[in-house]
């Protein structure tokens, strides 16, 4: 039985190797006179774009009233079960608010839907990814840490408002 | 019998029959608004046109009486086209509050908004303002803008509630509801409104904003008011009752409920004064202790007493299985024949309607497994009570004190006062052996009501020892998916039982096996020895109870 020629069986060329070695130092060589991208993080912080999708927050209008409504919305939609909303009543013409918004980071898997479908522009993806915590209890953001100005947002939001 | 086609369907219907009672009775839904099967036919929503062949327009289906022969399209092009130009008529001034409105989720303008709107609105100019947040009782509220005109609420006061409080006043888009000068939604059945209303105009103040709809899981089980027994949908978020909705039944409560049994039958379930596994009186204060240890100290207080002096009282709060089981231990376990159950009427309170002067749901039930011995009957017990010849007494489910405060000082003298209770209160004050009653909203078993009907109670609160998905309990998302590091999953259970099960581990530490482990098993005991229950089983007696064929005279409590 002749033998047959295998796919993965070397040429003679490629069995010395030294062609392969001469390869493979042009390209560390051509690389050391590239631009460098690598960021000197945490020194270096990087500023993502705004179609970024960081951590999820609540929108907090300039004369410092929040927006959500507490509709539960971006609650029902979340597929990882992350937000938890309870609703009561305030004086507001909108009368409805969250009297609780806590989003569990330990869940939140960054997908957007909560902003999505959100109709009152109320949650929001910033750009914040520096999330570290050492224990269960320290992930689940209650209002305080959701809170954020729109100022800071703004990006995002004439982003959605163009593409969503 | 005459014949009518609907949408291509040949049907039979009795004379005298709408096309919409027609299509319902056979499965054939005709979106309506204003039409309601218990109310009076108003026609005003317009929603429900339909197409008949040789009538020159569409006709409404709600007040269309059937006739033989009459061919009938629901789906035509024709219907289709004028019930979204109804639903776009409709939602020109319904505001887009869903995000906000209550009714979100049970919503019929919502549901046909989705299934026969266009889903644009062509309307540019400003929509209606009315007033918003209007207190039409003490217990609705009232949404001017999100009323649709359809009468529902009007015609339910008037014709189920018996009362004129409701009315139209103003015209075209400007018409809105008020109540008529001088007076208020205050019916004792006011709540119904919430639930008719087709939209969010009209919301129970007692609920609104407490949970979204779909949150929530909802257990069919039975109000504990009275002893009409109204069917009811109990709804349950993170364990914890949210509301009460009545749950339809032709033979007991139609569509209906009242206001007491829907706002005060379930909050002491929720309540931080439940009484959380088994007491013991320790240097005068209640202690916390094992299940074995309260059973063990339960039989030796007990034996130390002369049979004479110990009388047992049942109630009619508790389940047919939990008082068979109670008498029966009196009887057969301990050897007395002091036990009995106190009929609690309240003379006057009650109506031609639904409410009943019967203050307990199961009164009937009681007297039928034999909660009634035939030594001391209830009044003796108290009067034994007071000659102090009663100096134990152990009581289920009924707070003696707050049946009658003038007991209190007797009570106080008592030498074993053995309770079961749900929350502590001004009898377990002196109880020296408390055990942890599971509520009715904990427990599996059954009721009587004033007309003789059995009816299910289904748990929908988790007890510590229960576990949702096991014993096959309502689950709504949150528990299906919740884990223990989930806020919300970090629910209260209470370690407590029904009454049945605490006497089985009773019995048996006085060393009578009872070898019940569910309710259920009980249940059947009943079956084999009451004729009344021949043949009945959980099944049987089904979501919508059963009708009981009486073989003796039942006293009337
Ligand atoms: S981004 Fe996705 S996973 Fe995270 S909270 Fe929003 S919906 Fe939930
Ligand atoms: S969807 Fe928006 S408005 Fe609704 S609860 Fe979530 S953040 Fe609040
Ligand atoms: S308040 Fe509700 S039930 Fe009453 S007329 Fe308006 S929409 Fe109908
Ligand atoms: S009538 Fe009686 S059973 Fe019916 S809801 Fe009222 S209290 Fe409950």
């Amino acid at each position: 039985m002749a033998k047959k020629k295998r796919m993965k069986d070397l040429t003679l060329l490629e069995r010395i190797y030294l062609p392969e070695i001469a390869k493979g130092m042009a390209l560390t060589f051509q690389n050391m006179f590239r631009p460098s991208f690598t960021m000197e993080y945490p020194e270096v912080k990087f500023e993502p774009p705004a179609s970024y999708r960081g951590r999820p927050v609540l929108a907090l209008e300039e004369n410092g009233e929040e927006r959500c409504v507490a509709c539960g919305l971006c609650s029902r939609v979340c597929p990882a079960l992350a937000i938890e909303v309870q609703a009561a009543e305030t004086e507001r013409e909108k009368e409805r608010y969250p009297e609780k918004f806590e989003i569990n980071m330990l869940r939140c898997i960054f997908c957007g839907f909560c902003e999505e479908v959100c109709p009152e522009e109320a949650i929001i993806m910033s750009k914040d990814y520096e999330l570290a915590f050492s224990n269960r209890e320290d992930a689940v953001y209650g209002k305080d840490k959701l809170l954020t100005p729109v100022s800071v947002l703004k990006d995002r939001i004439e982003f959605l408002r163009q593409y969503k | 019998m005459p014949k009518i086609t609907i949408d291509n369907k040949e049907l039979e219907f009795k004379p005298g029959q709408t096309i919409i009672q027609v299509a319902k009775d056979n499965g054939i839904e005709i979106p309506h608004f204003c039409w309601h099967p218990s109310l009076s036919v108003s026609g005003n929503c317009r929603v429900c046109l339909v197409e008949v062949e040789k009538m020159p327009k569409l006709v409404i289906a709600c007040a269309t009486i059937a006739a033989d022969g009459m061919v009938v399209h629901t789906q035509s092009e024709k219907t289709i086209s004028a019930r979204n130009a109804v639903m776009e008529f409709i939602l020109i001034n319904h505001p887009l509050d869903c995000p906000i409105c209550d009714e979100a989720g049970e919503c019929k303008l919502q549901d046909y908004a989705y299934q026969h709107s266009v889903g644009e609105s062509r309307f540019t100019e400003t929509k209606q303002h009315k007033d918003k947040r209007v207190e039409l009782g003490p217990h609705v509220m009232f949404d001017g803008e999100r009323c649709i005109s359809c009468s529902r609420c009007i015609r339910f006061c008037d014709e189920v509630a018996g009362e004129n409080q409701l009315t139209f006043v103003k015209r075209g888009d400007k018409v809105t509801i008020v109540t008529f000068p001088g007076k208020q939604l205050d019916n004792p059945y006011s709540l119904n409104v919430t639930d008719i209303c087709p939209v969010g105009a009209l919301t129970n103040r007692d609920f609104r904003f407490k949970s979204r709809v779909w949150d929530m899981s909802s257990t069919k089980t039975i109000c504990s008011g009275c002893s009409r027994g109204c069917n009811t949908d109990m709804w349950v978020r993170s364990n914890e009752v949210l509301r009460l909705t009545p749950r339809y039944n032709d033979n007991v409560n139609s569509y209906w409920m009242c206001d007491n049994g829907r706002l005060n039958t379930f909050k002491f379930v929720n309540e931080d004064s439940r009484v959380n596994g088994p007491h013991l009186r320790r240097d005068g204060k209640l202690t916390k202790v094992g299940w074995d240890e309260v059973f063990a100290s339960a039989v030796s207080e007990l034996k130390s007493f002369n049979k004479d002096e110990v009388a047992f009282i049942g109630s009619a709060y508790s389940t047919l299985e939990d008082n068979f089981l109670f008498a029966k231990f009196a009887k057969s376990v301990f050897g007395s024949k002091n036990f009995d159950f106190p009929r609690v009427t309240v003379p006057g309170s009650g109506d031609n309607i639904l409410i009943t002067e019967d203050k307990r749901p199961n009164s009937l039930g009681a007297e039928l497994v034999g909660m009634s011995g035939n030594g001391m009957n209830f009044n003796q017990i108290i009067k034994g009570l007071i000659d102090g010849k009663i100096k134990a007494l152990y009581v289920v489910d009924e707070n003696l004190i707050e049946l009658n405060p003038e007991l209190e000082a007797n009570i106080a003298k008592l030498d074993l006062l053995i309770v079961h209770a749900s929350n502590f209160n001004t009898l377990t004050n002196y109880a020296n052996i408390v055990f942890p009653s599971a509520t009715y909203a904990e427990k599996n078993g059954t009721w009587i009501n004033i007309e003789g009907r059995i009816q299910r109670l289904k748990p929908a609160v988790a007890t510590f020892e229960a576990d949702r998905s096991l014993d096959g309990m309502a689950m709504s998302r949150l528990d299906k998916f919740g884990t223990e590091y989930d806020r919300w999953g970090k629910v209260r259970k209470v370690d407590a039982r029904s009454t049945w099960k605490i006497i089985v581990g009773l019995a048996n530490a006085f060393g009578t096996k009872y070898k019940y482990t569910m309710a259920e098993e009980v249940f059947s005991d009943i079956s084999k020895s009451i004729d009344e229950f021949k043949d009945l089983n959980y099944d049987s007696i089904g979501e919508f109870g059963t009708q009981l064929k009486f073989k003796k005279q039942i006293v009337k409590v």
